[in-house]
């Protein structure tokens, strides 16, 4: 659990982080989200004490951080950057070995446990273990980062817009692996992005930030059908269809969906879990067949099936919004 | 070819003590500027505050000349391997700080950022990332700084230190050109086979890092106690020689059997030696009898009581083709005979040596009380008097007409000596009229020589007034150049126009005379006059015009209290107290 209270952080006279307070639970992921220059990567480095803050105080599990040696601090924190900063002169082997090391791990337990992680991450250990991070691309390259970031299991992940550096397609590749990760399912962490979609998609919560101040916390539906303001309307209009087919997934419409048994003897059928959202649903039929697109859905809850078709799922998204806007 | 060769194979015993002698002075410097100035580099990227003032610092250090900071170091450590070693040092000071400084700063900060984010301490981010990623940059400044310091080791030969410059200067001193090779070769291969390793090691660091600090440690805090702390305390009694002197038929070696006398000697510059004396860093040295610096420090001329050194008369020496050209030089010249005397000259020195007076200043002065004394009717002197006098009126009209860079111990100071300076257009001698006045020839220029030392100054700067003042010539002065040799080839190679030369030198190092004719002309003045002046002319179309006067021998000298303790007063008073010193 993080506790942050009051925080403030001041450059020069320029108030870079104003009076901001949250927690975060154990096992939750908070997405720091805002325009660049708002104040999110300061909070962030305020908590690993790369940057010490002004005023104001951080405590991990009751603790607060600046009782802590800083490196024994940051020994216990996973820190992922938008440039990576993977050592050069170092394989990718010694890379993701580094916090292993630091905290005296023998060797054989270093080396299985680099394996592991690099299987995790999707790079073969036997093909890239002795390579150099030149000899990576930038997709590569995040991996070992993130695989460096979980070396020693650190109960908490720090994530400063880590998939900020990469083209788009890697982006929602690795965001797509990333969420589906084993190893990150209990962990606490913080991520700052500037990606709404990413927010979206990877947040449990949601603080929004605006020239260091906090402008609402709260799930994605929160923000997008509930702001606390006119600032945070505003933020998410552009892309507001989206994010509303994103937010929802299957499981959320399942109570409006009429489940027709007609299947036509042509069509494709597609199965999703009840836990994808409708966005992605709706990428993945095409546009002007709606009603002959059918789908399977599955019910997490009882494990029962229904057969429904696109334009169903649509219809019950608007009716569903609807009921919450009203 | 062969005869170089036949020389390296004769000096062989010493081409290899001076070389040892080079990478001794030259490893050690570099390996304390290794050791301070890394720390330092890595100091400043922890307080970049600092960094501006520190590398300034270290940046003005490597602009002082060499011979500079030797002398500024002299009175302080001496001379010999200490201040050596310390100048070496100050010169790889400035690559290896500033290459350590921006080695690191230029590690991308997003590594560090990572590394200090997984909890590496500074210290490790210093050692496991840092330093690894900074290490081409930070060779790269320790390569420099060898390659500096072999180069600068060489001058520290005119401090007593040894090394190949040794070779090199004498070498330039004695018109000995094998010599020259015999030092410049191997220290130019010594440079690139140092260079050569370095960039081996840097290969290969990060295994050898440890036995090298251990090297490192080794060299400074065993090996110098062991070198320097003995030349601190050693020698009793010890002479100070110019590299010249040392080589000389009529130097050092035919000194000795002479006088029967033998004495420790050290090897240094001609512009440090009188302060090394001075300074009681060496008891006596070969100075120069019309040197300003005897009166000056106080110092005794031994008097040479068996006759040993040979005459050094000043007299102009031109090129033949000059005089053709300008047969007015002959005219001109001949009224500068006999006219200055020992004392005179040594006068004019101690102007410049102890007052600090402009040579240009003092020539000046010189001739403006020769014309006083001049005064009256002298058949050709007239013109001399004439002109000078319409001349001078000038001088105050012309703001632009005095020396920059005067360098008693540059290496080189070319100045332009423009009384016809085209900012003055009204003067009647600027170049338009000059022209006209010599019916439209083009553009007449002489060039006057000097070497680097304060009377060759002062002759330059007479000469070029007396050129200056009674033609319409135009004079550039290419003063300091370092050494007979230079002088001789600028003027042989049309460089230099003329410059002022002495008897002695012309006999026995320009014209090398075989030692039957030299050791039977050698104590009589007008025949070593007679003699250079016919050998030049036939050798090599060049003219002794009329001597000057005086005679700037070799004179051995001490400090005056010293002597006076000691009762020396000529030479063998000397060889008495050395002989007796050493039973």
């Amino acid at each position: 659990m993080i506790e942050v209270t009051d925080l403030t952080k001041e450059f020069n006279g320029f108030t870079a982080v104003d009076h901001i307070s949250f927690l975060v639970e154990k096992g939750e992921t908070l997405i720091l989200f805002g325009t660049s220059g708002c104040g999110k990567t300061t909070t962030l480095k305020m908590i690993n004490r790369l940057i010490e803050p002004t005023t104001g105080g951080i405590r991990i599990n009751g603790k607060d951080v600046r009782e802590q040696n800083p490196e024994e601090l940051r020994k216990g924190i996973g820190y992922v950057i938008q440039h990576i900063g993977l050592f050069p002169h170092y394989t990718v082997e010694q890379n993701i070995g580094i916090v292993p090391g630091l905290l005296e791990w023998d060797k054989p337990r270093i080396q299985t446990r680099t394996r592991e992680l690099m299987e995790m991450v999707g790079l073969p250990p036997d093909e890239y273990l002795g390579r150099f991070p030149e000899e990576l691309s930038g997709g590569q390259q995040q991996r070992v980062g993130l695989a460096r970031a979980l070396a020693a299991d650190p109960p908490i992940v720090l994530l400063d817009e880590p998939f900020g550096a990469l083209d788009l397609i890697t982006r929602r590749e690795l965001q797509k692996e990333f969420k589906n990760l084993e190893n990150l399912l209990r962990k606490t962490m913080i991520m700052v992005t500037h990606d709404v979609f990413e927010a979206f998609d990877l947040g449990d919560r949601i603080c929004l930030m605006d020239q260091g101040k906090i402008q609402q916390i709260g799930t994605a539906k929160d923000l997008l059908f509930s702001p606390s303001n006119e600032c945070v309307r505003d933020f998410f209009q552009t892309n507001r269809f989206q994010l509303e087919l994103q937010v929802f997934r299957l499981k959320d419409i399942l109570p409006e969906l009429p489940g027709e048994k007609f299947v036509p003897d042509n069509a494709d059928i597609m199965e999703f879990e009840d836990s994808v959202c409708l966005g992605e649903v709706l990428e993945s039929v095409e546009q002007p067949s709606l009603k002959k697109s059918m789908l399977k859905i599955r019910n997490s809850f009882d494990n029962s099936v229904i057969e429904t078709h696109a334009e169903a799922v649509l219809s019950a998204f608007y009716r569903i919004k609807s009921s919450i806007m009203s | 070819m062969s005869r170089f060769l036949e020389f390296i194979l004769s000096h062989q015993d010493q081409i290899l003590e001076q070389t040892v002698e080079h990478i001794g002075l030259t490893v050690v410097a570099l390996a304390i500027a290794v050791f301070i100035g890394l720390p330092l580099g890595i100091l400043l990227t922890r307080y970049k505050k600092l960094s501006p003032s520190v590398l300034g610092v270290t940046g003005v250090i490597q602009t002082i000349p060499s011979v500079a900071l030797l002398g500024f170091l002299l009175p302080f450590v001496g001379i010999g391997v200490t201040p050596a070693i310390i100048a070496l040092f100050l010169y790889a000071l400035l690559p290896i700080v500033r290459n350590t400084f921006t080695g690191i700063e230029e590690v991308d900060e997003s590594v560090k950022e990572a590394a200090r984010g997984m909890g590496m301490s500074d210290l490790q981010v210093l050692r496991k990332v840092e330093l690894p990623l900074a290490v081409p940059v930070i060779f790269a400044g320790i390569r420099t700084a060898t390659v500096i310091n072999v180069g600068v080791a060489t001058l520290c030969a005119l401090i007593a230190s040894g090394g190949l410059g040794e070779f090199i200067f004498r070498g330039i001193a004695l018109n000995n050109m094998n010599m020259i090779l015999a030092g410049a070769i191997p220290a130019a291969l010594l440079a690139l086979f140092l260079d050569g390793l370095l960039s081996i090691m840097q290969k290969y660091i990060r295994r050898i890092i440890k036995p090298l600090l251990a090297l490192a440690c080794l060299l400074i805090f065993l090996i110098i106690p062991f070198w320097v702390v003995p030349s601190l305390f050693d020698h009793a009694f010890r002479a100070g020689f110019t590299a010249e002197f040392m080589e000389r038929a009529d130097g050092y070696p035919g000194f000795k059997r002479h006088y029967q006398i033998s004495v420790d000697t050290v090897e240094l510059d001609p512009g440090l030696m009188y302060n090394a004396l001075k300074e009681k860093k060496v008891d006596v040295i070969c100075g120069f009898s019309t040197d300003g610096r005897i009166k000056a420090y106080d110092f005794q001329v031994l008097r040479d009581d068996k006759h040993y050194f040979p005459p050094y008369h000043a007299a102009p020496l031109v090129r033949g083709e000059t005089l053709r050209k300008y047969p007015i030089l002959r005219d001109l010249f001949s009224q500068l005979a006999g006219k200055i005397s020992d004392k005179k000259m040594a006068e004019l020195n101690y102007r410049v040596d102890h007052d600090k007076e402009d040579p240009e200043k003092v020539a000046k002065d010189f001739l403006k009380s020769f014309y006083g004394g001049a005064r009256g009717p002298r058949g050709a002197g007239n013109l001399l008097v004439k002109n000078y006098k319409s001349q001078n009126t000038n001088y105050k009209q012309i703001p632009n007409y005095n020396v920059q860079n005067y360098k008693p111990n540059g290496i080189h100071a070319s100045m332009q000596y423009h009384s016809n300076s085209p900012s003055s257009p009204d003067s009647p001698h600027s170049p338009k009229f000059a022209s006209l006045a010599t019916g439209g020839m083009v553009k007449t220029k002489i060039t006057i020589g000097s070497k680097n030392f304060t009377e060759q100054y002062i002759l330059a700067h007479i000469f070029a007034l007396l050129i200056e003042n009674n033609s319409s010539l135009e004079v550039e002065l290419k003063t300091g150049l370092a050494g007979t040799k230079i002088c001789f080839d600028a003027l042989v190679n049309g460089e230099i126009d003329l410059y002022p030369e002495y008897t002695g030198t012309g006999l026995l190092v320009l014209l090398d005379a075989e030692e039957n004719t030299r050791d039977s002309i050698l104590r009589d003045e007008q025949k070593v006059y007679d003699y250079v002046k016919a050998e030049s002319k036939r050798r090599y179309d060049l003219y002794w015009l009329s001597p000057l006067g005086f005679n700037n021998t070799y004179a051995l000298m001490m400090r005056g209290e010293q002597a006076k303790k000691l009762e020396i007063e000529t030479i063998s008073d000397l060889k008495k107290y050395i002989d007796q010193l050493y039973l």
